[in-house]
């Protein structure tokens, strides 16, 4: 131990304190909420299984719409995966200074956001104990999945997103854990001892000597140079099950990049959805200020003006191509049975996030929680508009249907937004939700340090 | 054979360290370990250790896992050959997705493993050298030399502002 304590505590002491210090002690609030989404997804999990008790029927999808929230439900969770890897990859590789104090929180949801995208495919099979024909394994039956599918490049593109954006977290995590478990030792009482053994075992034993550093970094480098490509291809291939059909309103080239710009989008929505309370739950707002809900506007912002362009490509496209039947799917989805679904879109996605071209609004907490919420719905909605409308509106006239959820397709819905919060809730609560590490960085770098509300040039 | 001291000293601020080390490298110390919260690239340059080769085990991850991908599915179209059409069995530009998908995953997984190889973890037994300061605000730095030398580090430690020096010998 040192020689003496220091009079005051030193910036880089006074970031793991902050840190690690809003670990502990769940309050009443917190366990109140804890069991309220615990109810939520009870009675989701109830209606799974009632589901799979009395089959598909219970659930609104028909024949035509094959294809139902479920679906919409699968694309908006992967969508909203997108953005951590985002910050943390591409954001890492680009040197941007803002990323540090939220990729840390961002990793953390794209794995939940994965948890919760992985349920519905599987939700979706109605006989779920199928699931693990998808995985590619030497059998009796000398079969093997079909690596022509979109849906088996889709499970490869999951499960490999999954895998990696696990590791990237947890490599991130690793000189964290060291923190606490040495800020542990410091306490006495049994439980400091269980929780030191705890996240010692996850620290792995990380000392960080130069060799050490040296070793992580280039590790955590190339961890962020592979997963900027596959955060791009993964929603590339989730936009395939689409664009591989022949679905009028799906079969396009234009897919991969505008759900990945969609997917991104959704996902900075959601970041900044969460990153309010957050901060204001754990008592760090000095480490989440206007300077990042700023830099989150303007990202949230340039992916708006992309999507909003993709809407309109894809209409002008329809009209160009003088394809009856495209042209028709098109007017369907804008002025057929879901026109309010299709303006809630235009709305929220393409028209409300323009405001962030205002600095004043950028940097309004409250008013980025609003459009961010907003954005959230209206993504919701747009992967709605799309797999519904295409699928109930396709050539012939004859086989044209309509689609309405019903309380199964409702309750699992609601029950995985809780199921994704759940996930998110304890994350905040037992590991170091910002990087302490990262942060000392900036310090040390001179670049941000807590409570600066600088605005960039 | 000289008899061998180990100086260890400690340091608040990044800066300091970084003109401790630099200067100790000047004075041609090789055996210098630098333990510490956050490790600048001005520090790793300064210490000037060899390169990490976790690199190479990315490369070798992401070709293995780019071939696996490549061979499993048209390895199994062979295995189970369905006409369809007569066209070829097997179709290379749908297996691209598959294999892309392999080479990142084998490539993360194996960057991950070489880290942990070199940094020998994971492991329950900590570095005696080792403070928990280290990880929260305290660059700690050693330095082996020989013992005739020890007396002219420890000097040049505490003039480069280091809080607290301590020589084993």
């Amino acid at each position: 131990m040192a020689s003496a304590a220091p009079p005051r505590e030193s910036r880089f002491a006074k970031v793991n304190s902050d840190i690690i210090g809003a670990l502990w002690g769940p309050d009443w609030r917190y366990t109140s909420m804890m069991t309220l989404l615990g109810a939520v997804i009870g009675w989701a999990f109830f209606a799974l299984l009632w589901q799979i008790k009395f089959g598909m029927g219970t659930a609104g999808i028909n024949n035509p719409v094959m294809w139902g929230v479920y679906i919409t439900n699968f694309v908006f969770w992967v969508g909203i995966a997108h953005s951590g890897t985002l910050i943390s990859a591409i954001l890492y590789l680009l040197r941007s200074g803002w990323r540090t104090t939220i990729n840390r929180a961002a990793e953390a949801m794209t794995i939940f956001a994965v948890m919760t995208a992985g349920l519905f495919p599987l939700i979706h099979l109605g006989r779920i104990w199928y699931f693990y024909f998808l995985a590619p394994y030497p059998n009796q039956r000398m079969l093997w999945p079909n690596f022509r599918s979109p849906l088996i490049w889709d499970f490869f593109a999951i499960s490999t997103y999954f895998a990696i954006s696990l590791l990237f977290w947890y490599a991130g995590l690793i000189p964290d854990m060291a923190a606490v478990r040495d800020r542990l030792g410091k306490m006495s009482g049994r439980m400091a001892r269980l929780k030191q053994k705890i996240y010692g075992a996850l620290s792995l034993g990380w000392q960080g000597s130069d060799s050490q550093w040296k070793h992580y970094r280039r590790a955590y480098l190339y961890l962020a140079a592979i997963a900027t490509p596959l955060v791009l291809s993964v929603h590339s291939v989730v936009s395939w099950d689409f664009a591989m059909a022949l679905v009028p309103g799906w079969h396009s080239t234009v897919f991969a990049p505008y759900f990945v710009a969609g997917a991104i989008f959704s996902g900075i929505a959601m970041v900044i959805t969460l990153a309010v309370p957050f901060r204001w739950a754990l008592g760090l707002e000095d480490y989440i200020n206007e300077y990042h809900f700023d830099n989150m506007g303007k990202l949230l912002l340039l992916t708006s003006l992309i999507v909003g362009y993709a809407y309109l490509t894809e209409f002008f496209m329809a009209w160009i191509s003088g394809d009856g039947i495209e042209q028709s799917s098109f007017l369907y989805r804008a002025f057929g049975d879901y026109t309010v679904p299709f303006f809630i879109m235009m709305m929220c996605n393409a028209v409300i996030p323009l405001l962030c071209f205002s600095r004043k609004v950028r940097r309004s907490i409250a008013a980025m929680f609003v459009i961010s919420i907003l954005v959230n719905l209206g993504m919701w909605y747009e992967r709605f508009v799309i797999i519904v409308t295409g699928l109930a509106h396709e050539f012939e006239p004859y086989a044209w249907g309509v689609y309405k959820p019903t309380w199964v397709e409702l309750s699992i819905t609601a029950g995985s937004f809780a199921w994704f919060l759940f996930w998110f809730m304890l994350f905040a609560k037992t590991l170091p939700a910002i990087s302490i590490t990262e942060v000392k960085e900036s310090i040390a770098e001179g670049i941000w340090s807590p409570g600066d509300k600088k605005e960039d040039a | 054979m000289a008899a061998h001291a180990a100086v260890s000293a400690r340091f608040d601020d990044v800066h300091t360290v970084l003109g401790a080390v630099r200067s100790l490298r000047e004075q041609g110390h090789e055996d210098v370990t630098l333990y510490g919260p956050v490790m600048e690239p001005e520090l790793e340059d300064a210490l000037a250790k060899p390169r990490s080769p976790v690199r190479r085990y990315a490369l070798i991850g992401g070709i293995m896992g780019g071939i696996s991908g490549f061979a499993l599915t048209i390895w199994s179209s062979y295995y189970y050959p369905l006409v369809v059409g007569g066209k070829p069995l097997s179709s290379i530009p749908a297996y691209v997705v598959i294999g892309f998908e392999m080479t990142i995953l084998f490539a993360g997984i194996s960057a991950l493993i070489g880290m942990l190889i070199h940094n020998r973890m994971p492991t329950a037994k900590l570095d005696p050298h080792f403070d928990p300061s280290f990880t929260e605000d305290t660059f700690g730095l050693r330095v082996v030399c020989s013992s005739e030398r020890s007396g002219s580090v420890e000097l040049l430690l505490r003039s480069a502002g280091s809080r607290e020096v301590n020589v084993e010998r």
